[in-house]
């Protein structure tokens, strides 16, 4: 079964919640695919602990392994499911509020109406 | 349901359909209160383009136009790659009242999923991402 919008969002979300997580992703983000050990050297942090971080962004699907040099795993950044909350952060972002009330200046401005809607209203 | 793929307003204007329509469907009234810049082909499938005051440029195409009181079209979802399939619909419903207007807007389709063959295609060109992701690295290594 395929996994559900809100499911992949909140596995993005979950991951990005860790600054090791985070330093993980940005790192790979900049500079590209890398293996643990790559990743070790660049970060203040254990093999273990990214290891284990690792797993838990490739069970997400925001990494994927495939094979490097010397028959080293390495890690490339998988951005399908960032594509996913980046549509759940567009549903925040799409300010209808502000727009509407942008219109009703406009009309204001440019068709004043022969009655003040204060009025009559409510 | 926690992911928003709905969204939905109405507001009460004081300018009657025709005004409001003229509004929401010629580049002259999307540039005064929409975007900074607009362009559209007010036909079905007809394209529009919007510029807001911070450069982005975002593609829109006409999907129903039923003067003055169906008004929709389809954009791009902002930050998605070129070319993503993915777009939200959006519909004006302009109804008189008295001598104004009830506007409704609903937006919907933030929830869908690319199907799995774009999915595909996202994965073998993830290094085209690269350029955007180095940003999303840069403002993670700022915070």
């Amino acid at each position: 079964m395929r996994p559900d919008a809100e499911a992949i969002a909140e596995q993005v979300f979950t991951a990005l919640a860790d600054p090791t997580r985070r330093a993980i992703l940005a790192t790979l983000a900049a500079q590209g695919p890398a293996t643990g050990t790559d990743l070790a050297d660049r970060l203040p942090i254990t093999r273990q602990a990214i290891a284990k971080h690792l797993a838990l962004l490739a069970d997400a699907g925001l990494v994927t392994p495939e094979p490097g040099e010397r028959r080293r795993v390495r890690y490339r950044l998988r951005s399908a499911p960032m594509e996913v909350a980046q549509q759940f952060l567009a549903a925040l972002a799409h300010d209808w509020d502000d727009r509407l009330a942008a219109l009703r200046d406009h009309l204001d401005r440019s068709s004043p109406a022969l009655t003040t809607p204060d009025s009559e209203s409510e | 349901m926690a992911f928003p793929d709905r969204i939905e307003r109405s507001v009460e204007l004081a300018q009657p359909p025709s005004t409001v329509w003229a509004a929401l469907t010629t580049a002259e009234g999307l540039s005064a209160w929409f975007g900074d810049k607009a362009t559209i082909d007010l036909r079905l499938g007809g394209a529009a383009e919007m510029t807001f005051r911070s450069g982005l440029t975002v593609d829109m195409r006409v999907e129903r136009v039923e003067e003055p009181t169906v008004f929709g079209f389809t954009w791009r979802v902002p930050d998605l790659p070129e070319g993503d399939p993915r777009r939200t619909y959006v519909e004006f419903t302009l109804e008189a009242v008295g001598d104004g207007t009830r506007l409704r807007v609903v937006e919907t389709g933030f929830a869908q999923l690319p199907d799995d063959s774009r999915r595909q295609t996202y994965d073998s060109h993830a290094q085209g991402w690269a350029a955007e992701l180095g940003e999303l690295a840069g403002y993670l290594d700022a915070a």
